[in-house]
């Protein structure tokens, strides 16, 4: 599928009717999901004939795409019943077949290294610190290949350092930066829409686990 | 949720050490069609619990796994389309997973296990 393509598709998927803001709730937009996933398939073959992790799926355009660029098997993971709806509501009208779970990534007991590749827009942990590396050392303990990830690029330093040193990542990669918008969705965003810098990152966690 | 997501769960209330396989109550479930692809199933294979597996097909009434299963029967093609059929053409819409430890019910709504937990289980 041509990137063209898999952005517009994504583009007509529905998106938080109600987000909220204490899970950091921002739609993941076609722009970035499309070249997230299309870098993940062209440039690492990481996503077609794989088992795919979408980590705080919210309205599921992460594992969309992951299926649209053929990934086996989809499993769309979300704290909120209200987003995995609308996530059900995307893969039906796709047709596509994802599998949701409703829990708590902290909380997640998964066998090691059973998924293949993790892909996900964790909450930046703006709100609440630490939120961002808890899915990230999660989605390293689950992963068996690959991780591809959005973060700040403000804290670029710190994601590199804290996933080798505490997360068991065995190497990370800044693939691109990209333009994340965040349209005015909540009442403390003064402008109207605020373009963020963010990275997109690919983590390869090792193999034995070190840090539990 | 496919009988291959079933085989990755297990139970995630605190204190519980074999908290795995979840026992599948399966209420409603539905058989959908997909390409078979022998590639991803030999790749799938040695991740698999097969007891795991069987048990679940069994709750939602395929008794066609066998009990015990090596990779030599990949080399089968009616194996393969069995074990295919078991782990992604079965979706199990309501029911529960069962912690086999705590006994903990996890409800299966619409096809979306619960996992969450209540604040004393954490």
């Amino acid at each position: 599928m041509k990137l063209k393509q898999l952005e517009g598709l994504l583009g007509t998927l529905q998106q938080f009717s109600h987000p909220k803001v204490e899970l950091e709730q921002y739609p993941t937009g076609p722009h970035i999901a499309s070249r997230l996933l299309y870098t993940a398939e062209n440039t690492f073959g990481d996503i077609s004939g794989k088992v795919v992790a979408d980590f705080g799926c919210g309205c599921g355009t992460l594992g969309v795409a992951s299926t649209l660029v053929g990934a086996e098997q989809v499993i769309g993971i979300d704290i909120d019943p209200e987003s995995l709806e609308i996530a059900s509501i995307n893969a039906v009208e796709m047709e596509l077949d994802i599998d949701f779970i409703r829990c708590d990534i902290n909380k997640l007991r998964w066998r090691d290294h059973w998924i293949d590749t993790v892909v996900m827009n964790p909450p930046f942990g703006t709100r609440r610190k630490g939120s961002d590396m808890e899915f990230l050392a999660m989605a390293l303990k689950v992963a068996s290949g690959a991780v591809y990830s959005l973060h700040k690029t403000t804290t670029r330093d710190y994601i590199k350092r804290t996933a080798l040193r505490d997360c068991n990542a065995r190497s990370a990669e800044v693939l691109c930066q990209l333009r994340f918008d965040v349209p005015q969705l909540y009442k403390f965003h003064k402008k109207k829409e605020v373009d963020i810098a963010v990275d997109l990152w690919r983590f390869e966690p090792c193999e034995k686990i070190m840090i539990v | 949720m496919r009988l291959l997501t079933h085989n990755m769960l297990a139970s995630n209330v605190k204190g519980v050490t074999n908290g795995f396989p979840l026992r599948l109550e399966a209420e409603k479930w539905a058989e959908k069609e997909v390409e078979l692809n022998a590639d991803f199933l030999r790749h799938m294979f040695s991740k698999i619990e097969w007891k795991a597996l069987a048990g679940a097909a069994r709750a939602v009434g395929y008794g066609e796994l066998p009990d015990e299963a090596d990779a030599s029967m990949l080399d089968s093609e009616d194996f393969l389309r069995r074990f295919h059929h078991a782990l992604l053409e079965i979706h199990v819409e309501e029911g529960a997973l069962v912690c086999p430890e705590s006994g903990r019910r996890f409800p299966i709504n619409k096809g979306i296990p619960n996992m969450l937990l209540h604040e004393d289980e954490i």
